[in-house]
């Protein structure tokens, strides 16, 4: 049966992973790469990579580690943060990543994901999406980083992604992000039950329940979280033994 | 040991050659038919589309040249679908070193999506796991383990399945016969298990012995 993933989240700035972590065995504790592979040597399925850097020098930085995680790392990885245009794709699955995520340049210029899927396969193409709930009930897309509402409805802009051919959905709710509460699983189903490309849940986490909750009640194919790692509030190869007494596949 | 991987422009193969170095390999990535010829080993990867695929392969000479291999050669991924007879993909004539054809996936449930993307689990032929001998690629295997697949076309189970996957319904994740060996899944992408595989295939001749 197909396995639902379980995809640690690292954020990376010039080089460095900027967000905590428990894994007192690294040598250096703020090496992605090397975080990395403590994930992957842990049972996580897969690795998101974003580039959180601004400047110039720190994208190359960033392409280095990316090459640098290839020849390591032995399970996918998709890279995302600074992918404007197609050029920027090509420089990151020649670096050896699997996938690249895009999310303000998709909603900017749609065409992007038309181009990326054309070109590369649908299956690198991961498209992010961050919305909120308002108060009116309805989910809006935000671009920049949650800074900017663009004026699109969540559930509209992912058929779109899903029309121009995108591998998958990330969602990342900003209403759960960061509150540890659990995911959002009725915008979640909602998405998985009326799409039919796979869904990423992200946003939420803070208990093993949420894992379970978001692929029991949200429907998604993986979830992805990163500071219930990073500050080892949650074990990987513990989430996973909890998920499967709870019945619902994953890898062991 | 040289180790040729077929270069025919049909997606990233990185990730290959970075499984092969951490196995101490230096793979060469070529579409020269006499360098392939002499490889000890060859690896046939890709995500492409088939009958693009078909045709670079055609164009350089290289479709009767795998087909005439006597070494052992391991496709990978569409590798394994252009080793069959046909494929619905571009309604494309392929290799018919397999003499069966490749299909879309058809979701009956809402809940299967295609493509088929992530870890499943396979199950290895009852021959094979009792012939385990015979079968070098899953040499030392039990059934369940798991692989990471990405995929929108099958191999149907067939005379040469080794091991199966479900997804949908039961379809061929690795074939077998004589020098020539497949999988639908993804070894160099598939932590450990895949390595194992992957040294597996390096090491037919000492498994064989």
């Amino acid at each position: 049966m197909l396995a639902k993933r379980i995809i640690p989240c690292l954020d990376v700035k010039d080089g460095q992973t900027v967000k905590g972590t428990n894994f007192v065995q690294l040598r250096q504790a703020g090496d992605p790469v090397e975080l990395g592979r403590a994930y992957s040597e842990q049972g996580a399925d897969e690795l998101v990579f974003l580039d959180i850097t601004a400047s110039h020098e720190g994208r190359k930085t960033f392409a280095d580690m990316v090459e640098r995680v290839a020849a390591t790392l032995s399970i996918p990885f998709t890279v995302g943060g600074g992918i404007n245009e197609l050029r920027d794709v090509d420089r990151m699955l020649s670096a050896g990543a699997d996938k690249v995520s895009i999310n303000s340049a998709a909603l900017r210029r749609p065409e992007l994901i038309d181009e990326i899927t054309r070109h590369y396969g649908s299956q690198v193409c991961v498209v992010a999406i961050d919305a909120r709930q308002e108060t009116d009930g309805q989910w809006q897309c935000y671009i920049n980083g949650g800074r900017i509402p663009i004026g699109r409805s969540l559930f509209d802009w992912a058929h779109e992604v899903q029309e121009r051919g995108a591998g998958e959905i990330l969602f990342t709710s900003m209403n759960h992000d960061g509150v540890k509460t659990g995911f959002a699983n009725e915008a979640l189903a909602q998405l998985a039950d009326n799409l039919t490309i796979p869904i990423i849940a992200s946003g939420g986490a803070g208990r093993m329940e949420h894992f379970r909750d978001v692929f029991r009640q949200g429907h998604a194919d993986a979830a992805l979280a990163a500071s219930v790692f990073h500050f080892g509030e949650i074990g990987i190869p513990e989430l996973k033994q909890y998920l499967r007494n709870e019945n619902i596949s994953v890898r062991l | 040991m040289e180790v040729a991987i077929i270069d025919y422009k049909a997606g990233n193969v990185y990730s290959v050659i970075h499984a092969l170095e951490r196995l101490g390999i230096r793979p060469i990535l070529t579409d020269d038919a006499e360098r392939i010829r002499k490889a000890d080993k060859v690896l046939f990867p890709g995500q492409g589309e088939a009958s693009q695929a078909m045709t670079y392969l055609r164009q350089h000479g290289l479709d009767q040249l795998i087909r005439d291999l006597k070494q052992p050669i391991l496709g990978i991924c569409i590798g394994q679908q252009l080793m069959c007879r046909h494929s619905e993909e571009g309604n494309t004539d392929c290799l018919g070193i397999f003499d069966v054809d490749v299909l879309r996936f058809q979701p009956q449930r809402h809940e299967e999506k295609v493509p088929h993307m992530g870890w499943n689990s396979l199950k290895l032929k009852v021959e094979s796991l009792e012939l385990k001998e015979n079968c070098p690629l899953f040499k030392g295997f039990d059934n369940g383990e798991f692989v990471y697949f990405v995929h929108s076309y099958y191999v149907p189970v067939c005379e040469w399945t080794m091991a199966t996957t479900d997804y949908i319904q039961p379809f061929s994740a690795a074939l077998y016969r004589d020098n020539f060996f497949a999988t639908q899944f993804h070894p160099e992408k598939s932590g450990s298990v895949g390595e194992r595989i992957l040294r597996n295939f390096l090491e037919i001749e000492k498994l064989r012995k």
